[in-house]
């Protein structure tokens, strides 16, 4: 078994998994904490009722982030010793200061916020929230920082042949990073809008169709109430159209965001990797239209077989460069001037193992690269204009009865996850046969690469591997099912499944189970 | 400059020796569910004395892996690819462990909270098992190469010392996760606890001594016999203040005996980080393990400023969270149901 193509699964399958987590709870996460604010200011119900649904689901989803982050920062040292020696004086920097800056800030005032609800003084108790969420933005920052280094190394010096840090400056301002960090943020803000939304649209449908909410003639929305069903009161309503609203708002937001700061890393992309922004557009010939469509065996990594089927003249000169006339370079050009810096064969080195002497293919699976990218902007585009359509069909105040409509809207909430996963899946495989990518211009360290078939551990063998990808890809299948059933749980209970006190009040003359009289203010607001 | 690489040996070991004390007593909680407690509440309480602290706990873990990296590239490299199939284990029983906490009282079925209680036990168990083996391997030795990779196949870390260490590390967490809870528990499980660790901690706390003995034996020099001897001697204290129900003393005396043991074979092993069972000639040290000067220097500064803030706000997290948990703080636990019409949904229960 040739460890390093199960490594490759290995690595990509844990941590796109991990990434479906992550924008959840970094999107959410800033949500809530809006929420709480928002109720800690105005001390309206409506914010309270939010911030404890809306947080319910931010925590289901947070620890599958926290137990998943884990195998990512162990992965580095088992499967890719190799690397972690190459980079290990660049790279292991940001992993420890994103433990120490931001994991210990983050998971410490989460407990806080959880188990502080009546025991922390109400602003402190916020606070807690808002330093879990920026302690988790700042994590975000530090992880990109090392993926940023690894597509465009910065900050280094080349000493035998190995990356030396010298500016640890010049890696946390990576330009890479501070297109990508933005990027992924507003990437993940829009996850959470259309979290916001499908679900929201789910209530506001179920109160349609059990007859709470009705409509007027002129089609405005007639609140009523069901005392029967818990939960199902008048501030409900309002519970679902705001949360819906600001859903809505928010993934258009977050669409805008990621397509502005996305413009400005395809431009980094086109001065720092051309041949991946070559292989994104599967531009074959210098000057290349941007495609929407091309058909044809892009797998097979052979420019004859590619035939563009829509075309649009100018748009791919002005994602690379900001105009529609310059010739981006195209891959039969690109490929000799790699295999002139780079090589044609990998070096004949027991590192590379059974690779040793073979050619090199600097054309990453354009299949991948071409339809990664437009399924990144494709389904990002997809939630941003459901927004749209969100917003106008609930101008009234509630949704209307069709069924398939509000299975669309929850369906819907893939979208924005899908881009992500995409997103991701083409930078890192656009990257290839580089696990180091190589930065021939002013701004890079040119000479620092590393191709990833060097990069895997030389010491572990194949079965290894094939038994934590098996292991590993189990528990997090049966997971992902538990998450979801937990999710589809709380969100069909509503926010009586989270707030019971609010609908079934305590009775103070019950007798105390304990006898211990006295101590009903003991009881914790929340226990697990 | 050559001072770096010292200060840094030091600040893993620190690193990992928190992690010890700290999610240490976490993993003896977790354990100790499901095998010590009698009922559901018990376990309840057991869970909920950990709660709010265990997930910034485990950060220790996380910090002490990733500035291995950072300070000891070559080290991180070799320990974690030649400990392959153990770390596996070690992070299929942390994830089942954490998700369990978080899950477990999210429904009261019984077959649901009783899986996770398998998970949160078995995890723990695991975990502690696997990070001991590792740690005791690393002190003492594993078959690699010039390059620092592992030669003989993926089971040759599976030796007597790995067992000796896993089990050190499962029984310090028993002791430590026992004493801990009657410290920050009232009502049964304070008593139960109270009444058991007197008992186990002669018989539990055995291998740990056998693995430091076995280091000082190898590569003891006086400062690490020294710590030793006072680990011991606290480990004692902390029994005899066990014995009387002193538990807040008996938590101290048994968190000096863990800290002070990590420090007697940390001092031990100093300078060597990975030795090899090949060749002394390729053992991994703090001189050939390290990054460059720079590196450490930054990593120095960062930690000098963000580890005392971390300690401070940890320590006040348990300050907020001091309260002993009683059975009768649980809310009680309920059940969460659809907000539907039922007539209108006969498919729904
Ligand atoms: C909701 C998610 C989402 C959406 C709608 C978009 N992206 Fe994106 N994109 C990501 C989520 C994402 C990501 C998953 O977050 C990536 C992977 C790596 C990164 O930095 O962000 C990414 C990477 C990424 C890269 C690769 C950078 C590199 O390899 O160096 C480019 C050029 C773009 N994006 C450009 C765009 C453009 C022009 C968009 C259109 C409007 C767009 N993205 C929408
Ligand atoms: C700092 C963050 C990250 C680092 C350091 C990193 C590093 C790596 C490394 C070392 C590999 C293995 C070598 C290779 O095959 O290229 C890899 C591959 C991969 N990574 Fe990343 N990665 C990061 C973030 C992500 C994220 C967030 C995702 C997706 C959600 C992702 C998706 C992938 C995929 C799909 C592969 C497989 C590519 C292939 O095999 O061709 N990466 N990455
Ligand atoms: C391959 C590289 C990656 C590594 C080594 C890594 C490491 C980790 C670890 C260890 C955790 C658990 C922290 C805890 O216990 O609280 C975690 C969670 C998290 N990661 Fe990753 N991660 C990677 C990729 C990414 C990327 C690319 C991002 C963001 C863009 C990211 C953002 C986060 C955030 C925000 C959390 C905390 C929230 C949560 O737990 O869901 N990670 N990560």
């Amino acid at each position: 078994m040739d460890p390093l193509e199960i490594a490759r699964w290995q690595f990509g399958i844990t941590t796109v998994y991990h990434f479906m987590m992550v924008p959840l709870t970094l999107g959410l996460g800033l949500l809530v904490a809006i929420l709480h604010t928002m109720w800690v200011r105005t001390g309206d119900e409506k914010w309270l009722r939010m911030t404890k649904f809306w947080g319910k689901l931010y925590l289901v989803n947070f620890i599958m982030g926290v137990a998943t982050g884990i195998v990512q920062e162990f992965q580095f040292g088992m499967a890719w010793s190799e690397y972690s020696r190459f980079v290990g004086d660049v790279f292991g920097a940001p992993l420890a200061m994103e433990g120490l800056l931001a994991f210990f800030v983050e998971s410490t005032f989460l407990g806080l916020w959880i188990f502080g609800w009546n025991r922390l003084p109400k602003r402190l108790h916020l606070a807690t929230l808002w330093l879990a969420v920026i302690g988790s933005w700042i994590s975000a920052y530090f992880i990109l920082a090392a993926n940023s280094w690894m597509q465009h190394p910065v900050g280094v010096d080349l000493v035998d042949g190995k990356p030396v840090l010298v500016d640890i400056g010049a890696v946390l301002t990576n330009n890479t990073l501070l297109a990508a960090f933005p990027h992924t943020m507003a990437g993940a803000v829009a996850v959470a809008g259309g979290f916001l939304l499908g679900i929201s649209w789910y209530h506001l449908w179920q109160r349609r169709r059990d007859g709470i909410d009705t409509v007027d003639a002129r089609g405005r929305v007639v609140v009523g109430e069901a005392p029967e069903i818990p939960g199902r009161d008048a501030a409900d309503h309002r519970v679902w159209i705001t949360s819906l609203r600001i859903g809505a708002v928010v993934a258009i937001v977050g669409f805008g965001a990621v397509a502005i700061t996305g413009d400005i890393q395809g431009k980094l992309m086109y001065e720092q990797q051309p041949l991946k922004m070559a292989a994104a557009e599967a531009a074959c010939h210098t000057g290349t239209s941007f495609s929407v469509l091309s058909i044809g065996e892009l797998g097979a990594q052979d420019c004859d077989k590619v035939t563009p089927v829509i075309e649009i003249p100018g748009l791919l000169s002005f994602l690379a460069k900001g105009d529609f006339t310059t010739d981006v370079p195209g891959i039969n050009e690109l490929i000799p001037q790699y295999e002139e810096q780079y090589g044609t064969n990998l070096p004949d080195d027991a590192l590379y193992g059974d690779r040793a002497g073979q050619a090199i293919q600097y054309l990453p699976i354009m299949e991948v690269t071409y339809w990664g990218f437009r399924i990144m902007i494709g389904f990002g585009a997809l939630a941003a204009f459901a927004g749209v359509v969100a917003l106008w069909l609930t101008r009234k105040g509630t949704v209307p009865t069709s069924k398939p409509l509000m299975q669309l809207a929850i369906f819907g909430i893939l979208a924005p996850f899908g881009a992500n996963a995409a997103g991701w899946i083409f930078t890192e495989m656009g990257r290839q046969p580089f696990v180091v990518a190589p930065n021939p211009n002013p701004s890079g360290v040119d000479g620092v690469f590393m191709f990833t078939a060097a990069a895997v551990s030389p010491g572990v063998d194949g079965g290894e591997i094939v038994f934590s990808l098996v292991s590993l890809g189990l528990v997090y299948l049966v997971l992902m099912v538990v998450e979801i059933a937990l999710i589809v749980r709380y969100t069909r209970a509503g926010v009586a499944g989270v707030m019971p006190e609010l609908f079934a009040p305590h009775d103070d003359d019950t007798p105390d189970p304990d006898g211990d009289a006295g101590d009903r203010d003991d009881v914790l607001a929340f226990a697990y | 400059m050559d001072a770096l690489p010292i200060v840094w040996f030091v600040a893993i070991a620190v690193l990992w020796t928190g992690y010890i004390l700290l999610e240490g007593f976490d993993l003896g909680v977790g354990m100790h569910m499901l095998f010590s407690a009698r009922d559901e509440k018990q376990r309840r309480v057991m869970l909920n004395a950990i709660g709010p602290v265990w997930d910034g706990n485990e950060v220790w873990l996380l910090t002490a892996g990733a500035g291995t990296f950072a300070a000891f590239p070559y080290w991180y490299a070799s320990l974690f690819s030649t400990l392959y199939i153990p770390l596996v284990l070690v992070l299929l029983g942390l994830i089942m462990r954490a998700v369990a906490i978080e899950y477990r009282g999210k429904i009261t079925a019984r077959r649901w909270t009783r899986f996770w209680d398998w998970s949160i036990g078995l995890g723990s168990a695991v975990a502690a098992f696997g990070l001991g083996a590792g740690l005791a391997l690393t002190t003492t030795g594993l078959p690699i190469d010039a390059n620092g990779d592992r030669v003989g196949g993926p089971f040759v870390w599976l030796t007597p010392v790995a067992v000796l260490g896993g089990l050190a590390l499962v029984g310090f967490c028993l002791v430590h996760g026992a004493t801990f809870l009657a410290l920050k528990t009232d009502g049964p499980v304070r008593e139960r606890m109270g009444r058991l660790v007197p008992r186990l901690a002669p018989v539990a706390l055995l291998p740990i001594a056998g693995w430091a003995i076995l280091v000082e034996v190898n590569d003891g020099k006086v400062l690490s016999w020294v710590l030793l001897l006072l680990a011991v001697a606290a480990g004692v204290v902390g029994w005899t203040m066990a014995r009387g129900r002193r538990e807040g003393w008996a938590f101290v005396g048994f968190a000096v005996f863990g800290a002070l043991g990590a420090a007697s074979i940390f001092a031990a092993v100093f300078p060597v980080v990975l030795p090899s069972t090949i060749d002394p000639a390729y053992d991994l040290t703090i001189w050939n393990a390290a990054s460059g000067a720079y590196t450490l220097t930054v990593m120095t500064w960062v930690t000098a400023v963000a580890l005392p803030f971390v300690l401070a706000y940890q320590a006040w997290s348990y300050w907020v969270f001091r309260k002993r948990i009683a059975p009768h703080h649980l809310p009680e636990a309920h059940d969460v149901v659809p907000a539907v019409r039922v007539a209108a949904a006969p498919a729904e229960r």
